[in-house]
């Protein structure tokens, strides 16, 4: 389009690989941390390459703790029911929301609506959940507290059901006699499948990075996700050793090489997130994109 | 007899959003009703309904004590550096991402960039803990002595903690923002484009002439709603990130980290409930009018 295009994009371009480095290098200063002998890092600290690769730090940490491979389920588990719940309710809430001659329609929609606009913050809740629903030292305090219905999202999904389900497919469903639920599932939700990928990402990805919902209501360390155990090592690094039975617990935990332990836990909270964002990029640039600019 | 003919077949609709209705009733609207502990003085033994009533003490508490006006200041004062200069950075870089030609690269920056927005606050509180360690840190470590200069006790000086939080917050959220800039860029009408060349426009005439004037509805509804949000804070950025570190609180005490510290660590209900309150009313009062701003604006972008 321009005359001089070749030196604007060289520069264009060495502007964006800075910046590409900026975002990349911290993550590599952590994972070549978490991979250098504890004496070397003692005597010359965190450095972006390792002198010497070794695996010490992930061998203790898969082999004799069993606190990580407890918190890595605790974490699957939570993501993958919270996640399915979300996406039940979120879809059980939008559809009917979207029919457009339901009564009662803008009553129901301003209900959902009005809690992004004010919210009674952490005091009330926290004293709700623990004094009336006992849900402290429960699996269910890092699942159901906050995360499991997202207003947003709800109303990206009734948008999305009311503007790409054309209504005469419905009715024609109805037509054939089948129950309003027996359409949603056979016949709506086949056909919103991408929205749905898209939320169920983004809200998977919240339920990963959780922390507050251990941290608020968890004081029984069984129970703590990955993120949990992350929290609590930033302070205390011999922690990780608390999973350990016998008599040596004591003493191993003693001669941790805790400096580079720490950094290879941070490595695995982060690892499957790394892993598998660059296969679902696209849907995390429209979980982004969709919400924010509408049109 | 049509009427209750009407209604019955929106019954099985009805019967779907109860679930979800049920849990908004009790996540988010038990709670709004619970800001009424306030004005009490909570306890637990009684249950909230017959702890006594206390009128305004929590809040005279706490507007007398200084954290009141710290933690204000914070919570605004962070959230407009936030506001400023992350709207910049990601509008400059939204806009050079577009200039790029090569569709491959373009990608893999997008891609890198919103890496940091991926990760948790706690592993990015790993990562700067990394670089700032005081006996085993990068910057002390590998930096400082090849320069051979005097280690600093980050954690202790309070002094650089805002360029710090600052920073890493930038870090972590200009990805995200700069996608959103960035894909309304890709929606402009490229004959506008066309027609700024023909008419001879260089190309950072078209940038100021042709793509921020069409960018400025976008940049405006987002920024209202970031000054809609101006009471929040990122509870993870300043708790842990600081690693609740005594020596930083007047420079990393937010309003959300001082509800936490009341509430969990201090056990004291009265002020944190107080703070909570001033936080929800007032951040209430804000989202309203920064709405409101939007809707005169741009009647298409306003949240209702």
């Amino acid at each position: 389009m321009f005359r001089h295009n070749k030196g604007f994009q060289v520069a264009a371009n060495i502007i964006m690989i800075l910046l590409s480095l900026i975002c990349i290098l911290p993550f590599v200063l952590l994972i070549s941390a978490s991979l250098t002998e504890e004496s070397t890092l003692l005597r010359y600290g965190y450095s972006f390459w390792p002198t010497q690769v070794n695996l010490d730090a992930y061998r203790f940490l898969l082999r004799d703790s069993s606190t990580i491979t407890r918190g890595y389920l605790i974490t699957i588990f939570v993501t993958v029911v919270g996640t399915l719940s979300n996406m039940v309710l979120t879809v059980l809430l939008a559809y009917p929301l979207s029919r457009p001659d339901l009564p009662g329609r803008n009553a129901f929609s301003f209900i959902v609506f009005f809690t992004m606009l004010f919210n009674g913050g952490l005091v009330p809740s926290y004293i709700m959940w623990t004094q009336y629903f006992n849900i402290k030292n429960t699996i269910w305090a890092l699942i159901v507290p906050y995360l499991m219905l997202n207003a947003f999202y709800v109303i990206m999904m009734r948008t999305y059901f009311t503007t790409n389900i054309p209504n005469e497919i419905i009715e024609a469903a109805r037509i054939d006699s089948a129950g309003e639920l027996r359409i949603l599932v056979t016949v709506v939700l086949p056909m919103s499948l991408p929205m749905i990928a898209t939320l169920g990402l983004m809200v998977g990805l919240l339920y990963w990075n959780n922390w507050t919902n251990g941290l608020y209501f968890l004081t029984d360390t069984k129970l703590f996700s990955i993120q949990n155990i992350l929290n609590r090592m930033l302070r205390d690094a011999q922690f990780i050793a608390s999973g350990m039975a016998g008599e040596q617990a004591a003493e191993l935990a003693a001669s941790l090489p805790t400096t580079g332990i720490r950094m290879a836990v941070a490595v695995l909270g982060a690892l499957p997130i790394m892993i598998i964002y660059p296969f679902f990029q696209k849907y995390f640039v429209k979980g982004i994109t969709i919400g924010a600019v509408k049109g | 007899m049509k009427r209750s003919h009407k209604i019955k077949r929106f019954i099985p609709f009805y019967l779907m959003m109860i679930p979800s209705l049920l849990y908004l009733f009790i996540n988010n609207y038990i709670p709004m009703a619970g800001l009424i502990i306030a004005f009490k003085s909570v306890n637990y033994r009684v249950g909230i309904i017959n702890s006594p009533w206390v009128g305004f003490k929590n809040f005279e508490f706490l507007f007398k004590t200084k954290d009141a006006w710290t933690i204000t200041r914070n919570t605004i004062a962070y959230n407009a550096a936030f506001i400023i200069l992350g709207t910049v950075i990601a509008i400059a870089v939204a806009i050079l991402l577009n200039e790029i030609t090569k569709r491959i690269v373009k990608n893999v920056y997008q891609t890198v960039i919103l890496l940091p927005y991926l990760i948790s606050i706690i592993v990015v509180s790993y990562i700067v803990l990394a670089f700032l360690s005081y006996d085993t840190g990068y910057i002390n470590n590998q930096l400082f002595s090849a320069f051979g200069k005097d280690p600093i006790s980050w954690y202790n000086e309070p002094d650089y903690w805002p360029f710090i939080l600052i920073f890493v917050y930038i870090w972590k959220h200009f990805g995200y923002s700069c996608i959103i800039y960035y894909a309304t860029v890709v929606g402009f009408d490229k004959g506008y484009y066309e027609a700024a060349v023909i008419d001879g426009a260089n190309r950072w005439q078209t940038i100021t002439k042709v793509t921020l004037p069409m960018l400025t509805p976008t940049i405006v509804t987002l920024t209202l709603m970031n000054i809609g949000r101006i009471f929040y804070s990122d509870f993870g950025l300043f708790y842990q990130v600081p690693l609740n570190s005594g020596p930083l609180q007047n420079v990393t005490q937010t309003i959300d980290t001082y509800v936490y510290r009341g509430l969990i660590q201090l056990n004291d209900v009265g002020m944190s409930s107080a703070a909570g309150f001033y936080q929800s009313v007032v951040g209430f009062v804000l989202v309203l009018l920064a709405n409101m701003i939007v809707s005169k604006i741009s009647k298409d972008n306003a949240l209702f």
